[in-house]
């Protein structure tokens, strides 16, 4: 564990990805595989479930720490960060032994789920008093399920793949999918000479980078490379067929069972040994595409009623081909690939998979200007991807590219203010914006991005200074500044005291030339419904 | 006690002396606790300092300021209220001042720290009526290792980088921080050079007769100059201006007491956070707090309402005496 937590330390540390790199691939260099496993299993953003409620950490911190719960709660907003705080309350302790990771986690931490509440106490006091606050944090992290590893995940594949000599492509295609943190998972994973044969696994998904403008245009080609195609607003998937399954899986690597009945369906007459990549959406049967808003309502459920798939029916637009007859065919062209993803679908005719259409065009004029439509076909933008390129594994520059139609934004005026999480942790970083109501202010939208580190503390400064009054963690300001707030879309909320919910707001920029008046009205936001 | 001590717009104010403690703005008599430049403000008609922060406060003042100095433990009396000087450990000359009135007395802590630092003289607990207390660091959050930790993972550092061809920038507050890192480091690890601000503050520490280890001024430095496995020590607005491209391959750190917090110390973007501050932590604020056995607590300057209240409910009278809390880059705004 004290090499597990000096990792966690050596990569925090350092800003620099080489270093982060290696940092990892010592690691595993000196690692058992029982505990490169589990390291890899965290690593990868894997958690284990509650292992202690978070509301028996807290009390029992304040009692060792000897104080009050509120003066526990006030840390927690000046730290930002739960596992830290309950780490840096407690005084440190001593560590009397070196357990490796492993032996913590099947030892120490996972017996924690089972135990009834004093037999929790003891271990977890027991804990705190056998580390410092140092690995107390790292442990912490793991038993509230907040680990996380400030590195990618590709970081972690190459740092795998540069200690294992095995290609980060194979590493990062063995760890997608449903995996358990075993020794023998870690042997077959860093394996040179294993075939990979699983029948769930899907492919690593092709990430696009963004450009904004048509000038950014001009940098990345002819249009003639590309294909164009609509950039859907719904949820990104991989849909395999594979020994006489179906699987869905998600871009988050979630494997979605019994989500989208229809889709499960439809893939069943999908030939053997078929991946397709594209995106789930929301649509009615003449082929109207619904907004993204009535897809949500379908996301979150386990399992779906017949009414909802009345209303909210979905289909599956194809937009690659991965795998055909049991072949992994990324390497082809995207040309080749979209050739054989169209006769394959044109044998198939099922209403619930379809192929995305290309969009005509022969300049970089006529897409945008069909780009300026996008809202009216429910897509948010563009996609541009190049005809000679293979697929490829995650974000690669210069293969896809998503060029979004500009977003909505209103001027409003900052109102409320809380600290931050993590590295904005004890910041005041966390805003609410309103619009004028007549003469009153209404909360419309709450925004956590888009200012740069040095505005971050002028504001910071300014709430420090202009606070009327503080409600628990937050606090409301003289209204004073105005903001211009960038959103994705617009719809109409009951739990809004504003009467609308916005998607994705995002501060754009700081008007330093507009006063509190200046700023937009309720009227015009609700002029932008759809 | 209204007539001993009152808090102010302008800061804290002795009605029946008629002078302020370390104001916010430009009054007739200003009592100073030390050199820093949010207690220190210009343009006063009259200052008086404890003796041992003369140095300081001279480099930080006009030549035309009409500064008094008292020693520690001395004491003044001024309008009928007893005025005296007592170490606070924060930085060279920094002091808690004592005022005494008609029986009364009230201990205003400045900024201070416990614990032992070569380079000033150690806080001293003063009983007192009223205890004006500095809270930067109040909350349990905030517990300080032992110095001796601390110089040594210094130490460390600096001993990796220079075996791994790097050069060492290590930043701190101009004075009092800078100089209290510099008596921390082992001198046999390699050369210690010192940005400009950081040296006139040693300067004014060595002529109050502060002993610190052999430092040279980067800009006395000409032509190549081999910087693998130097120490040099900057003050935090330093980092990332084209001044450090000299140093080629660099490892930089922050010494500061935020560094405590994992979300501060990746802000910064330094590679190390050292946890060393020269203002009292949790558990030393309350063992100050105890041992100048005071009925009545005013809290200032942090996190005045959490440790008002906290005393409150141990039963004292507390109170915080501002609303604003302070943030990390006040304290980095102390000008050179």
């Amino acid at each position: 564990m004290i090499r597990f937590t000096e990792l966690y330390h050596a990569v925090d540390a350092t800003t620099k990805t080489n270093e982060k790199i290696s940092a990892i691939a010592n690691y595993y260099a000196a690692a058992l595989p029982e505990d490169a496993a589990w390291a890899t299993y965290f690593l990868s953003g894997n958690k284990l479930k509650q292992l202690v409620p978070t509301s028996s950490l807290r009390k029992w911190a304040a009692e060792e720490a000897n104080i009050p719960s509120w003066l526990l709660d006030e840390s927690y907003h000046a730290v930002g960060d739960l596992a830290e705080t309950l780490s840096l309350v407690v005084p440190s302790g001593t560590i009397v032994d070196d357990l490796s990771l492993s032996q913590w986690i099947e030892n120490r931490l996972m017996p924690l789920r089972n135990m009834n509440e004093p037999a929790k106490r003891e271990v977890i006091t027991m804990i705190w008093k056998q580390t410092s606050a140092k690995m107390r944090l790292v442990i912490m992290k793991l038993i509230t399920g907040a680990f996380r590893l400030g590195v990618s995940k590709r970081l972690v594949t190459r740092a795998i793949a540069e200690h294992s000599g095995v290609s980060a492509d194979v590493i990062s295609h063995r760890l997608m999918g449903n995996w358990k943190p075993t020794p023998a998972f870690y042997e077959r994973l860093v394996d040179p000479d294993l075939q990979d044969a699983l029948s769930s696994q899907p492919y690593p998904f092709c990430l696009a980078h963004a450009i904004n403008t048509e000038l950014e245009t001009q940098s990345i080609g002819g249009c003639e490379e590309y294909f164009a195609e609509w950039k859907w607003d719904g949820i990104r998937g991989q849909v395999i067929r594979r020994a006489s399954k179906s699987f869905i899986w998600s871009r988050g690597e979630e494997l979605m069972e019994n989500r989208w009945p229809e889709i499960e369906s439809a893939a069943a007459s999908l030939p053997e040994g078929t991946v397709l990549d594209g995106e789930i959406l929301a649509a009615l049967p003449d082929g109207k595409v619904l907004p993204f808003s009535q897809l949500q309502r379908r996301i979150n459920r386990k399992t779906v009623e017949k009414k909802l798939l009345v209303e909210v029916p979905v289909v599956f637009q194809a937009f690659d081909l991965l795998e055909q007859d049991g072949i992994d065919i990324r390497s082809l062209p995207l040309t080749e690939r979209r050739s054989r993803l169209e006769t394959l679908m044109s044998n198939l005719e099922h209403p619930q998979l379809m192929v995305t259409q290309l969009l005509d065009g022969k300049s970089w004029s006529d897409w945008a200007t069909i780009r300026e439509t996008s809202r009216d076909m429910a897509a948010e933008g563009l996609m541009l991807k190049r005809k000679d390129a293979p697929y490829a594994t995650g974000r690669v520059r210069g293969t896809w590219w998503k060029w979004k139609v500009l977003p909505y934004s209103i001027d409003a005026v900052l109102i409320y203010a809380q600290k931050g999480h993590g590295k904005r942790a004890s910041l005041y970083t966390d805003y609410t914006f309103a619009l004028w109501d007549g003469d009153k202010l209404v909360p419309v939208a709450k925004a956590y991005t888009g200012l740069d580190d040095s505005e971050i503390l002028k504001v910071d400064r300014f709430v420090r200074q202009n606070t009327k009054e503080a409600f628990g963690p937050v606090r409301s300001v003289t209204p004073t500044l105005v903001m211009e707030i960038a959103f994705e879309g617009i719809q109409r909320s009951t739990r809004h005291k504003s009467g609308i919910a916005t998607r994705f707001p995002r501060i754009k920029r700081w008007r330093h030339d507009k006063n509190p008046v200046d700023a937009n009205t309720l009227q015009e936001l609700l002029a932008m419904l759809p | 006690m209204d007539a001993l001590l009152q808090s102010t717009e302008r800061g804290l104010y002795c009605p029946t002396g008629d002078f302020y403690i370390d104001p916010q703005q430009a009054v007739q008599r200003a009592i100073v606790t030390h050199a820093h430049s949010d207690h220190a403000r210009p343009g006063c008609r009259s200052y008086l300092a404890a003796q041992s922060s003369e140095q300081l406060l001279r480099m930080r003042m006009n030549d035309d300021a009409a500064l008094e100095f008292l020693p520690y433990g001395k004491s003044l009396t001024i309008n009928g209220v007893g005025v005296s000087f007592h170490p606070a450990g924060h930085i060279l000359g920094s002091a808690q001042v004592r005022l005494e009135y008609r029986g009364r007395v009230a201990v205003i802590s400045g900024d201070y720290k416990l614990g032992n630092d070569p380079t000033c003289e150690s806080w001293q607990p003063v009983k007192c009526d009223l205890f004006v207390t500095e809270s930067t660091f109040g909350l349990p959050v905030y517990r300080w290792q032992a110095d001796e930790t601390v110089k040594d993972s210094i130490n460390d550092w600096w001993r990796e980088s220079r075996d791994t061809g790097k050069c060492c920038v290590l930043y701190g507050y101009a004075i009092g921080k800078s100089q209290r890192l510099l008596a921390s480091l082992d001198p046999t690890t390699g050369p210690i050079y010192t940005h400009g601000a950081v040296e006139k503050g040693c300067e004014a520490y060595r002529a109050a007769g502060v002993l610190l280890p052999e430092t040279t001024y980067v800009g006395t430095v000409t032509g190549k100059n081999d910087w693998v496995g130097a120490m040099v020590i900057a003050v935090p607005s330093a980092h990332g201006t084209p001044w450090m491209r000299r140093f080629g391959l660099v490892s930089t750190a922050m010494a500061s007491g935020w560094m405590a917090v994992r979300g501060s110390r990746r802000r910064r973007s330094v590679d190390r956070g050292f946890v060393m501050s020269d203002h009292a932590d949790w558990p030393s604020l309350l063992t100050a707090v105890e041992a100048c056995d005071a009925e009545t607590v005013w809290v200032t300057h942090g996190y005045s309402a959490a440790v008002a209240r906290f005393l409150q409910e141990k039963g004292l009278d507390a109170r915080a005496i501002d609303s604003s809390t302070r943030s990390e880059s006040d304290e980095d705004e102390i000008a050179p």
